[in-house]
C-alpha cells in the first residue's frame, strides 16, 4: 500500500469511525426493535424475563414467548420482520449483519405456535444465510415470506 | 381454597410459570406446517423444508409442506383464506414495513432544494404515525472533489436531517446517521442526496 493510499485509507477509516460514534440506535447487541406487543409478551434473556412493550430492543439468544392472549411483531437491523402469534416460543439463536455489505447471518428457532417471516437484507445478499429451526425441520430462507406453525402432535 | 374460579386461576397461572420456568417443550413430537406466501409485488422466494428424511423446496405461491417430527416433508397446497386463519395473530402483529425517502441536495452544501423541503414533512408524517419508529439517515456525495471532503459532506448532510428531526421532537435515540460520501450505494440512487430509511 502506497504513503498516499495509506492516508487515504487512514482518513476513511476516521470518517466511519466519527460516523460511528456519531449515532446509531441499536447497540452492537441489539438486533432489533419489538414493534407491535399484543397481550402477554415476555423476553427471556440470561435468567431475568423482560416484559416486552414496543420500542423494546431485542438481543442475539433472547427468547420470545407469548401467552394465550399474546401476539408480537419484531423488526430486526437488517429490516427481515417477524410476528408471533398466541402460545409460540421464537428463540433469536444467532445474528450478525454488516450494514455497509448487506451480509449476515440469522438463525432462528421456533419450538411452538405461529409465526410469520418476512426477510430482509441479509436472506436477499446471501441466499443460505437465514434458517429457522423447529422441532421437525430447518428451513433454509431465500429472500421470501412464509408462514410457519409448530403443534403438539 | 375451594373457590373453582380461583383455583382455576391458580393452575393457570402455575402453567404459565411452568412455561416460563422451563420448557415444556419440545413437545413428544411435533407437527410443522410451512406455507411460502407472495409478497406484496406477487413474487415468491423459496424455502427448503429439510426434514429428518429427506427435504422439499417451496417456491410457489401457497405451496406448503407438512412435516411430523423424525417423518418426512409432505407437500401440501394451501388456500390463502386457510392461511389467515390459521396465522390470524401472527398477521395482525406483523410490524408496519419498512419504507425509505430521498432528500436532495444542493449541490456542495448542506442545504434542501425547494423540493425536499416539502418531502421533509412527508417522512415526518411517516415516522408520526409509527410506534417506536426508528430512523437510518445516510448521506451520498457526488463523485466531485477529495473523497476526504465527500466522506465528511455526506455525514455533514445525514446529521443536517437528523437535527431536523430532533427539532420536531424525534429522540436522537432513534436516530442512526451514517455518510457514505461517493462510495457506491448499496441501492443506486442520485449523488446528492440523504437516504432516509424508516422503520
Amino acid at each position: 500500500m502506497s504513503t498516499q493510499r495509506y492516508r487515504n485509507h487512514l482518513a476513511n477509516m476516521l470518517v466511519l469511525a466519527a460516523g460511528l460514534l456519531a449515532a446509531g440506535p441499536l447497540f452492537a447487541n441489539e438486533i432489533g426493535q419489538i414493534k407491535v406487543s399484543n397481550g402477554t409478551v415476555l423476553i427471556e434473556r440470561g435468567g431475568q424475563r423482560i416484559l416486552s412493550v414496543p420500542g423494546t430492543r431485542v438481543q442475539q439468544s433472547d427468547v420470545i414467548r407469548t401467552g394465550i392472549d399474546g401476539s408480537v411483531g419484531i423488526t430486526f437491523s437488517d429490516n427481515t420482520m417477524m410476528s408471533a402469534g398466541p402460545n409460540s416460543v421464537l428463540s433469536l439463536d444467532r445474528f450478525a449483519f454488516n450494514s455497509t455489505t448487506h451480509e449476515g447471518r440469522f438463525d432462528t428457532s421456533v419450538r411452538n405456535g405461529t409465526l410469520s417471516v418476512i426477510s430482509g437484507k441479509i436472506s436477499k445478499q446471501s441466499p443460505e444465510a437465514m434458517t429457522v429451526k423447529t422441532p421437525a425441520t430447518i428451513l433454509g430462507v431465500r429472500g421470501t415470506e412464509f408462514f410457519v406453525q409448530v403443534s403438539a402432535r | 381454597m375451594t373457590n373453582p374460579v380461583a383455583r382455576a386461576g391458580l393452575v393457570l397461572m402455575a402453567a404459565l410459570l411452568g412455561a416460563c420456568a422451563q420448557d415444556p417443550l419440545k413437545p413428544p413430537g411435533s407437527i410443522d406446517l410451512v406455507v411460502i406466501v407472495p409478497d406484496r409485488e406477487g413474487r415468491v422466494g423459496a424455502v427448503v423444508v429439510s426434514g429428518a428424511q429427506g427435504s422439499t423446496t417451496l417456491d410457489r405461491p401457497y405451496a406448503a409442506a407438512r412435516v411430523e417430527e423424525g417423518g418426512k416433508a409432505e407437500a401440501r397446497s394451501v388456500s390463502e383464506g386457510e392461511v389467515k386463519k390459521i396465522f390470524e395473530g401472527a398477521i395482525a402483529a406483523q410490524p408496519l414495513r419498512p419504507v425509505s425517502f430521498l432528500l436532495y441536495f444542493q449541490e456542495g452544501t448542506d442545504e434542501y432544494t425547494p423540493e425536499s423541503k416539502q418531502a421533509f414533512e412527508g417522512v415526518f408524517a411517516e415516522i408520526a404515525r409509527r410506534k417506536a419508529a426508528e430512523i437510518a439517515v445516510i448521506g451520498h456525495t457526488d463523485r466531485v472533489g477529495p473523497v476526504e471532503f465527500n466522506d465528511a459532506l455526506s455525514l455533514k448532510r445525514a446529521d443536517r436531517v437528523r437535527r431536523d428531526f430532533m427539532e420536531r421532537g424525534i429522540p436522537q435515540s432513534s436516530i442512526s446517521t451514517a455518510g457514505r460520501g461517493e462510495r457506491e450505494p448499496i441501492v443506486p440512487t442520485a449523488d446528492e442526496v440523504v437516504e432516509i430509511n424508516v422503520r
